[in-house]
């Protein structure tokens, strides 16, 4: 059967701005057709901002790779009109099991409350998730927006100037001179656009290879996520066991630092390894074999003039915690309302600045997550093994030492506490969803409480007497009353005990500023101040 | 109410008592066992305090205690 990822999706067609005389100038250009760069693509095609993607591929990513999609991201895939389709094909869960050599010494629940559309997880291969984002642009452009991906399109120069930033693209057909107005780098953890601009990008490498496998088998494994530390088939080391669509199983094994990549690499090499795991009677097929290191990473700045770095192009973090995808799915979510608003002229340029802020604070904090994981998974001392078979020991029976035990620290959004475009907080109301924290789930109107959020900024009313719209220059927040008199779970995470509040809610669905009643004044500085005004 | 502090004086009740079951404790461990079992105690001390300051203030002090000795 073809897979999909073999299949060419945006082949390679002539476009006219490869015959113009003169190079066409492109409000925004976007480098590389990963999750990440679609993901922009879609959220500034429905805000009405024309993009192009250059990809110098044709087709979805070979293999699965990332395979862990937060709720966060799914939530934001529900904004980007394809939330459904990810999450009607992937495997959904909540749960992990943590074993120490033959023991199961501990499980845990992600996501312990309801009152949530998504999710904790949701499993998909990238090449699916990839697939259902290419559909929603075309959609798009069926719909009139205009989007495009142009397939086989490789950038081999750039150069950046004040007001643009002009590209040498090469095709099957030879080189075009493309110029953006402003320029999106996602081109991945080995970013050409930040090699040809000279930028630097560092951090600490883990010396350590692992080995990652998807096989398609028949399995009645349950659906969580399995995590071993020195199990009795793979000595020494840690393993993990993940179920995906498809009857496809994501096997990852930790194989050390002094070994011969190339040979483990083989099949004859790696079922041994795997039958050692799944039993010998065990039947699979492998679909997908590699084999990785990693490293900590970032660059200084995420952005430098008209060209913006997200995803693995600006951050790079070990696979632990599933920080990867997701986190560049939160660039694109914290990027593309802004630009939006800096290119349509409602916002000033340094409203950018915000971006380059709290997604460096928000790939710290991923750092700092992944690195900690790192280092409980993969002891790189005598004696930080210690402590970790400790830790391990202790919590089979006893509870206290659970919260110890790092098997990857599973991807939450970011709260941009202290951030540039945070407004006036109330203490009086729950710490959860303070300013800077993502507007928190909850039931609303027999639906959803994000699926009722605005595209622009938001004035959530609960009890409180607000006008339908506020503007501050050209930007407006609309109103969206709700009664939560009736509704415990939208009182408990937006009024704690208090009987009325009022929450400024930004485009990518962070909270802005709050308060407990309405002043004009007051809502609309917070709102000047979040959308870089003042 | 101010942060409470590391607690420097002597505050150990039959210190002697204490100092043999610590080393009853140990009695014909191997290296490796020994070094488990302190790990083992300082995790279980580490979670009765549960106070990030005092952990922090008592982990400075431990490190600075082996410098001084050392240079």
């Amino acid at each position: 059967m073809t897979k999909i990822f073999e299949v060419p999706l945006y082949p390679y067609q002539r476009h006219k701005d490869q015959d113009a005389t003169t190079p066409v100038r492109r409000k925004v250009v976007i480098i590389g057709a990963g999750p990440v760069g679609m993901a922009a693509a879609i959220d500034l095609a429905q805000r009405d901002i024309p993009v192009v993607i250059l990809d110098d591929n044709d087709r979805v990513s070979f293999g699965s790779r990332a395979i862990c999609f937060s709720k966060r991201t799914l939530e934001i895939l529900d904004r980007l009109g394809c939330g459904d389709a990810n999450v009607e094909k992937g495997v959904t869960w909540n749960k992990g099991r943590v074993f120490f050599d033959t023991r199961d010494i501990y499980q845990f629940d992600l996501l312990p409350e309801d009152g949530h559309k998504r999710p904790a997880f949701i499993n998909l291969q990238q090449y699916f998730f990839e697939q259902f984002l290419f559909e929603r642009i075309q959609e798009l452009a069926a719909a009139g927006k205009e989007i495009e991906i142009r397939g086989r399109n490789r950038v081999e120069a750039i150069g950046a100037h004040p007001d643009h930033v002009r590209l040498e693209v090469e095709t099957p057909e030879g080189s075009y001179e493309l110029h953006a107005e402003w320029l999106i780098a996602c081109d991945g953890a080995n970013s050409p656009t930040r090699r040809m601009l000279g930028l630097d990008f560092v951090g600490r490498v883990f010396e350590d290879n692992f080995l990652i496998a998807d096989v398609i088998m028949k399995a009645d494994f349950p659906t969580e996520r399995w995590f071993w530390f020195d199990p009795p088939f793979n000595r020494g080391q840690s393993a993990l066991l993940h179920k995906q669509p498809d009857d496809v199983w994501r096997i990852d094994l930790q194989l050390g630092w002094d070994i011969d990549r190339e040979a483990e690499k083989r099949p004859e090499n790696v079922i041994p390894r795997l039958k050692a795991m799944l039993g010998e009677d065990v039947e699979f097929d492998l679909e997908w074999v590699s084999i990785y290191t990693f490293q900590c990473r970032r660059m200084e700045r995420f952005r430098h003039g008209r060209v913006l770095f997200a995803g693995d192009a600006a951050h790079q973090v070990s696979p632990f915690g599933a920080r990867g995808a997701n986190s560049g799915l939160q660039d694109t979510d914290n990027l593309c309302w802004k630009l939006a608003l800096v290119i349509t002229g409602d916002a000033p340029e340094t409203l950018l600045e915000s971006y380059d802020w709290e997604r460096v604070y928000g790939a710290d904090e991923n750092i700092m997550n992944s690195t900690r994981s790192t280092d409980f998974i993969t002891p790189k001392s005598e004696i930080s093994r210690v402590f970790r078979d400790a830790v391990l020991d202790l919590t089979e029976n006893h509870d206290f030492a659970r919260p110890l035990v790092n098997s990857g620290r599973l991807s939450v959004p970011c709260t941009y506490d202290d951030g540039p475009l945070n407004g006036p907080d109330c203490d009086a109301l729950p710490a959860r969803t303070r300013p800077g924290s993502v507007a928190c789930d909850a039931p609303a109107n027999g639906g959803w409480l994000l699926d009722q959020l605005g595209a622009g900024f938001t004035l959530l009313s609960l009890g409180v007497e607000s006008p339908e719209s506020v503007s501050a220059g050209p930007v407006s927040a609309t109103r969206l009353a709700l009664d939560a008199g009736e509704n415990d779970t939208l009182a408990a995470r937006y009024l704690g005990g208090q009987k009325a509040a009022l929450y400024l809610i930004r485009p990518d669905q962070h909270v802005a500023a709050r308060w407990k009643s309405f002043d004009e004044t007051a809502v609309q500085s917070a709102l000047a101040l979040a959308s870089g005004q003042s | 109410m101010p942060r409470p502090s590391l607690n420097l004086s002597a505050n150990l009740p039959d210190p002697d008592g204490f100092y043999a079951d610590l080393l009853a404790a140990h009695d014909g461990l191997s290296k490796a066992e020994s070094d488990a079992l302190n790990a083992r105690l300082l995790l279980i001390l580490a979670n009765h305090i549960g106070e990030r300051g005092l952990l922090r203030e008592a982990i400075q002090l431990a490190a600075s205690t082996y410098r001084q000795n050392n240079t």
